[in-house]
């Protein structure tokens, strides 16, 4: 990966977790207005170690542990944010979005609108997406669909520490509200199982990330692999398979899928000709049908082939780990993919 | 705490714009609607809900607030925007849609926001208690003057916004008040057959603030509860809980053919319209003569008739404007 090529002599690998706490603490020490309010970020530092630390050097005004009471707290980030605050707020599970989406999608997202810009609602909504630890089909959800359709909320996924660190930066800056979704499987936390990959290098000083850059973390001339957090990592190891057959594939991480950069992707595809879009939300209606919609839109001529995508069937998540993980998207799905792809007929377009 | 001679006065202007402003707007809203009621149609389209006979739950306890302090409103908000303070010209425009309202035709009338002094609003039932919840914490950890005040309906107390908030604000002792204004109706559906309490202020127990019930819609008793319930409240006494027996003069919303009210319910709230009644007390207590009342209100609702002539006279936004500021 770019951020790995680029690591000095002096490497210091982080988990995504120990970044997001990293960046986190950086914007807290330069801006007063920011603090972090959640169930169990205090003491706990976050059920997922991503606010781990911070208590100890800004207490527990800054650091603010909430009754399990998400309506009322999401509504409250709102509020604080709107009165100069600038707030990173979790929603321990993505999958407890339900009990507040209210607060989140009817005036989180919209009060800048309604408002006529006059208003400001610097809330980072940081959540937990993901499975393949058999939590069952309330916890293991990614979602990034549900979130990215809905207007008015920028929708930020880093897949390694660099980008994760650099991403909340610019999450915690800006002004309007970011979900920051963050996948359990790359996070760092032992228990959960986690990719190496996503352990990095990390600069100590803050930098940010821009929104709407996405990542070429691959570089290929055959096939280009498109996907966010987790299917970042499962693109990059479908990618060595394919070089042991003398296929060069091309792997783009979005980074963030509001902004969505559509101009990398079309780039790349332009180039390679082919298409496959890994995504481990559902299927249907989601990010895998907008991504190949993007390059339909632009120019259909560009394809080689009917594009693939690999993603989550549409099903609520099942809890024993066959079924779980027949489910899941892999390597092996998307080395299947392209061979499926291939078998297509090529077409000519007039 | 009873009012000052200014603050009645204060009060009074502010229910006579606000009525006026209604009943404006009431008979704006059925231009293009006749004979057949589209609500599509005329200069001010959209659903509207009228606050006739509201008044005093938002003088009597806007007339303590500055300013600086944050006030959260429901789907039903121009007389509390108007006991705020909100800029009354650019919210009629924003009502009628129109580029030069608050939000240049984006938010309509459920949706009126005015930051320069702190007034906010939310159609969704129950969903300003958690944003004045936080505005409350954002003053408390800023160290900031001000305080909360979430106005919600009798029907909104059984949603779970309100129970989380009501915990959140007592857990962290926020400068928070939340006024329940009981109209007795959730649009249709009586209190009785919605709510297991008669009187909401019992549910403040549960968390362990102070709460009251203001009877018979009454500006005095509502000036004089919501005075010390924003005197402790500024003073890190925590929040507060205030149900206000109102009345509802009109429909739920504008074509609301009303079938569910009981006969002569609508007669018996009119005979006690708080505005006649504040007008009466005026005249005992001050010394207000009629001459000086016409006068006044002449001037008030020359004030309305400013800001209708504003709306009415500003330019619809062009519809690509409808892209714009869906980010800060």
């Amino acid at each position: 990966m770019t951020a790995q090529a680029a690591a000095p002599a002096n490497e210091r690998r982080l988990t995504i977790a120990r970044a997001m706490a990293e960046s986190i603490a950086q914007e807290m020490r330069t801006d007063p207005s920011v603090f972090v309010m959640g169930e169990d970020i205090g003491q706990l530092g976050g059920v997922f170690g991503n606010t781990r630390g911070l208590i100890e050097e800004f207490g527990s005004e800054r650091i603010r542990d909430t009754p399990i009471s998400e309506t009322a707290f999401m509504g409250a980030a709102v509020g604080a944010a709107s009165d100069g605050m600038r707030l990173v707020v979790e929603l321990m599970f993505v999958d407890f979005f339900g009990v507040c989406f209210d607060a989140i999608y009817n005036s989180m997202a919209k009060n800048v609108y309604f408002s006529g810009g006059n208003v400001k609602v610097p809330v980072v909504l940081m959540t937990s997406t993901g499975g393949g630890y058999s939590d069952g089909g309330q916890h293991s959800q990614c979602l990034y669909g549900t979130f990215a359709h809905l207007p008015g909320m920028k929708v930020v996924v880093p897949s390694n520490a660099y980008d994760a660190k650099g991403l909340m930066t610019s999450s915690i800056r800006d002004d309007s509200p970011v979900i920051y979704m963050f996948h359990k499987g790359l996070q760092g936390m032992g228990w959960l199982g986690t990719e190496p990959g996503a352990t990095v290098h990390v600069p100590e000083e803050a930098y940010a990330i821009p929104f709407g850059k996405a990542a070429v973390v691959r570089k290929g001339t055959d096939v280009t692999i498109v996907s966010v957090g987790m299917g970042v990592h499962q693109g990059l190891k479908a990618a060595e398979k394919l070089a042991a057959e003398g296929v060069q594939a091309e792997v783009i991480d979005l980074r963030t899928l509001v902004p969505l950069d559509r101009d990398t992707v079309f780039d790349s595809v332009a180039k390679t000709g082919r298409l496959i879009v890994i995504d481990e939300d559902y299927k249907s209606y989601g990010l895998s049908g907008e991504i190949i919609a993007t390059i339909a839109e632009r120019d259909i001529s560009v394809l080689k082939a009917s594009p693939q995508r690999v993603a989550y069937p549409d099903i609520p998540i099942p809890f024993a780990r066959s079924m779980e993980q027949y489910a899941l998207p892999n390597a092996d799905k998307i080395v299947s993919a392209f061979r499926n792809m291939k078998r297509t007929r090529t077409w000519r377009w007039l | 705490m009873t009012p000052t001679r200014d603050q009645k006065f204060w009060m009074y202007e502010k229910m006579v714009i606000s009525r006026y402003l209604e009943e404006s707007i009431e008979k704006i809203y059925l231009e293009g609607k006749k004979p057949i009621f589209n609500m599509a149609n005329g200069p001010i389209p959209g659903e509207m809900h009228l606050s006739n006979g509201q008044e005093p739950c938002a003088v009597g306890v806007c007339a303590h607030l500055k300013p600086s302090d944050v006030v959260t409103s429901t789907h039903r908000p121009h007389h509390v925007a108007v006991a705020k303070g909100v800029d009354l010209k650019k919210m009629v425009a924003e009502i009628f849609g129109k580029r030069t309202g608050l939000s240049g035709g984006r938010g309509g009338h459920m949706h009126i926001f005015d930051p320069s002094v702190n007034f906010a609003c939310s159609g969704i039932i129950g969903q300003g208690m958690g944003p004045a919840v936080g505005a409350a914490l954002s003053r408390k950890m800023q160290g900031k003057d001000g305080v909360a005040v979430a106005y919600i309906g009798e029907g909104a107390v059984n949603q779970g916004a309100f129970h989380e908030a009501l915990n959140l604000a007592a857990v962290w002792k926020l400068p928070f008040i939340t006024i329940i204004e009981d109209n007795a109706w959730g649009i249709s559906v009586a209190k009785a057959q919605s709510t297991a309490v008669p009187d909401n202020s019992v549910r403040a127990q549960a968390y362990g603030m102070p709460g009251y019930q203001v009877r018979n819609n009454d500006t005095y008793e509502i000036f004089r509860v919501a005075g010390e319930a924003i005197e402790r409240a500024r003073n890190g006494g925590g929040p507060s809980l205030i149900e206000i027996e109102t009345s509802r003069l009109a429909g739920h919303f504008m074509g609301d053919a009303e079938g569910y009210r009981p006969k002569g319910e609508l007669q018996a709230l009119r005979a006690r319209d708080p505005i006649p009644a504040m007008r009466a007390r005026l005249m005992a207590e001050e010394g207000l003569s009629e001459a000086d009342d016409a006068m006044l209100v002449a001037s008030y609702r020359a004030i309305v008739d400013e800001a209708v002539a504003f709306a009415r006279n500003s330019e619809d936004p062009a519809g690509e404007e409808a892209l714009q500021h869906v980010f800060a």
